[in-house]
């Protein structure tokens, strides 16, 4: 059984904007699943849906085989959703706000307190109990909404950038911690993030959405034998890179740092060749293990240049006529 | 009863004790401005002009204006609870919490009215408590004084979610309150009975709903009112009929608080 069926889903709000324009996508149940794409492309929208906050124009959407438009309420039960903004009331403590999810889910009092305290503690905010939600540290706010979604033990979870703002530390806990959500209780989990770095380290499969539209979709694994090209981290004491070097594409980074585009295959002492010719000097290298990161700047920028292209194509014929 | 109905009901007392929590945590600003201006009410009103008024209708000045204060505790009060909770859940996108989850919008809106309904109550009872210091009334008919007194709430709870589900701005949430609500509650023969007015006002004071719910509740306490018994209930049960309705499709619809 699918965890989540999206079917022709479409959305256009009220001023005209059509922020989706007929999706179709199919998470498998147990899957740990990212969904991709840059500002504005249409996941916060999809997410929206789903979770019942956004109304569809048309399309079709089931969560663990319940359909939103015949049964609503026992879609609604299996999911649980940890939203990119901020929304739990800023007066109330950290607990009262955990405990009136449990009782909104229809989870009876003492249960809810049990697994309150639970969830609590797994994400290390049980000492914060007594706290008012407006005095946490932003980690601590993110944290909260995890355990909150938690609480009545939904069959798929849905993150809309989770990490965002969060440090380091707390990010790698996180990630920790939503791995053993996802292999030991079964539970779904639908991410969205910027971090592609946490997409590729998390997540199985991958859709990525531009435009309103799934622009690519499969396992983490296939997208990136598809981008035909590697990426390398290099120590140089250059100050100014050149945008060229032999053919590949290079680019300075902001730790002062530079990286290099090659396709895979290529050897090295090409690369190196290439390099020394331009009289860049490379005391280290490595290879850049954010794969996912350049094969999906790739694509969005690609898709970008063939619709601008298609647009001049078309303002050209329609100059023409 | 089934696990759906359970489910619900757990959901519905979860809103409601949000709720009453909520007006209890800050009750120096919800319950005891209220007592205060009843207190202001029956000290000037009731005490010292009332002395010279003597008696309204047969009856002392005193008592005849205390039902209208209870009755104008209660329809500020349950308003201003359900508008400004519903508001701020909206604002601080907590009614998503509510939106997310698998409770149904009846169930929604039962538990902020009641919400709203407690805390008009709370400030009913404590205005009552005030005015034993002024006067020993004792209800002709409790159960007509407690079902109006509920009734009004209700209605006025229904009116207060309608104002928040249409609010954008916290400016939008006193308008109807400072504008509409307080000149009827005035003019909705608190201080006064119609049948002093000239035929044309006594026209015009009956088309005004907040009338026929003091009154209701005048006849609760002192057994006489300007209005037929039967014409209160009908008209409260006919504005709760008509804003219960609007506000369920409304929610149906995700009107105010859905994209």
């Amino acid at each position: 059984m699918s965890a989540l069926t999206i079917k022709d889903l479409r959305k256009t709000y009220d001023g005209g904007v059509e922020a989706l324009k007929g999706i179709d996508l199919d998470v498998e149940d147990g899957n740990f699943f990212a969904l991709l794409g840059p500002n504005g492309a249409g996941k916060s929208t999809a997410i929206g849906i789903i979770s019942s906050l956004v109304n569809k124009t048309s399309g079709h959407v089931s969560v663990c085989g319940f359909d939103l438009d015949k049964n609503r309420e026992a879609a609604k039960a299996n999911i649980g959703l940890v939203p990119q903004e901020f929304n739990f009331n800023v007066f109330e403590t950290v607990q009262s706000i955990v405990l009136n999810v449990a009782g909104y889910n229809g989870i009876k009092r003492r249960v809810a307190k049990q697994r309150t305290e639970y969830y609590l503690k797994q994400l290390s905010l049980w000492d914060k109990r007594d706290t008012v939600s407006r005095n946490l540290s932003g980690g601590m706010k993110r944290r909260l909404m995890i355990a909150r979604a938690l609480v009545h033990e939904p069959k798929l979870l849905i993150l809309d950038e989770p990490t965002a703002g969060v440090d380091i530390e707390i990010r790698r806990t996180m990630w920790e911690f939503l791995t053993r959500v996802n292999k030991e209780e079964g539970t779904s989990i639908i991410l969205t993030t910027h971090y592609l770095e946490e997409a590729e380290a998390l997540c199985k499969d991958v859709a990525i959405i531009d435009h309103g539209q799934i622009v690519e979709q499969g396992t983490v694994s296939e997208l990136l034998s598809r981008s035909m090209m590697e990426t390398f981290v290099l120590d140089t004491d250059v100050t100014t890179i050149p945008e060229q070097v032999g053919g590949y594409h290079m680019r300075h980074r902001d730790d002062g740092k530079a990286e290099i585009d090659v396709p895979q295959g290529t050897a090295l002492n090409d690369v190196f060749k290439a390099l020394s010719e331009s009289n860049i000097s490379v005391s280290s290298l490595r290879n850049k293990e954010n794969r996912l990161e350049a094969f999906f700047v790739r694509l969005v920028q690609s898709k970008r240049d063939d619709s601008a292209s298609i647009d001049h194509e078309s303002s050209t014929k329609e100059g023409a006529v | 009863m089934s696990s759906r109905l359970m489910q619900e009901r757990v959901a519905f007392f979860t809103i409601v004790r949000r709720e009453i929590r909520r007006f209890m945590r800050i009750w120096v600003q919800t319950i005891t401005p209220p007592a205060v201006n009843a207190v202001l009410y029956m000290l000037i009103f009731g005490g010292l002009i009332g002395s010279r008024i003597r008696e309204m209708n047969g009856v002392p000045y005193m008592d005849f204006i205390v039902p209208g204060v209870i009755m104008m505790g209660i329809i500020i009060n349950s308003y201003a609870n359900v508008s400004s909770s519903m508001f701020s859940a909206k604002m601080q996108h907590f009614i998503e919490e509510l939106l997310v989850a698998p409770v149904s919008n009846i169930t929604i809106l039962a538990g902020f009215i009641i919400g709203g309904v407690a805390r008009g109550l709370a400030v009913g009872t404590l205005v009552t408590v005030v005015a034993f210091f002024f006067t020993d009334l004792i209800p002709v008919h409790p159960v007509v004084t407690i079902s109006i007194a509920i009734l009004t709430s209700i209605m006025f709870s229904l009116g207060g979610f309608l104002n928040a589900l249409f609010a954008t701005t916290f400016d939008d949430i006193s308008i109807v309150p400072n504008f509409v609500l307080t000149p009827l509650t005035y003019f909705g023969g608190i201080f006064y009975s119609i049948s002093m007015l000239p035929d044309f006002w006594q026209i015009v004071s009956k088309l005004n709903p907040i009338l026929y719910m003091i009154n209701g509740f005048r006849f609760g306490i002192l057994g006489s009112s300007d209005i037929p018994l039967w014409q209160s209930y009908a008209v409260i049960l006919i504005f709760i009929a008509a804003l219960g309705s609007v506000c369920v499709i409304l929610l149906n619809r995700g009107a105010g608080i859905k994209q």
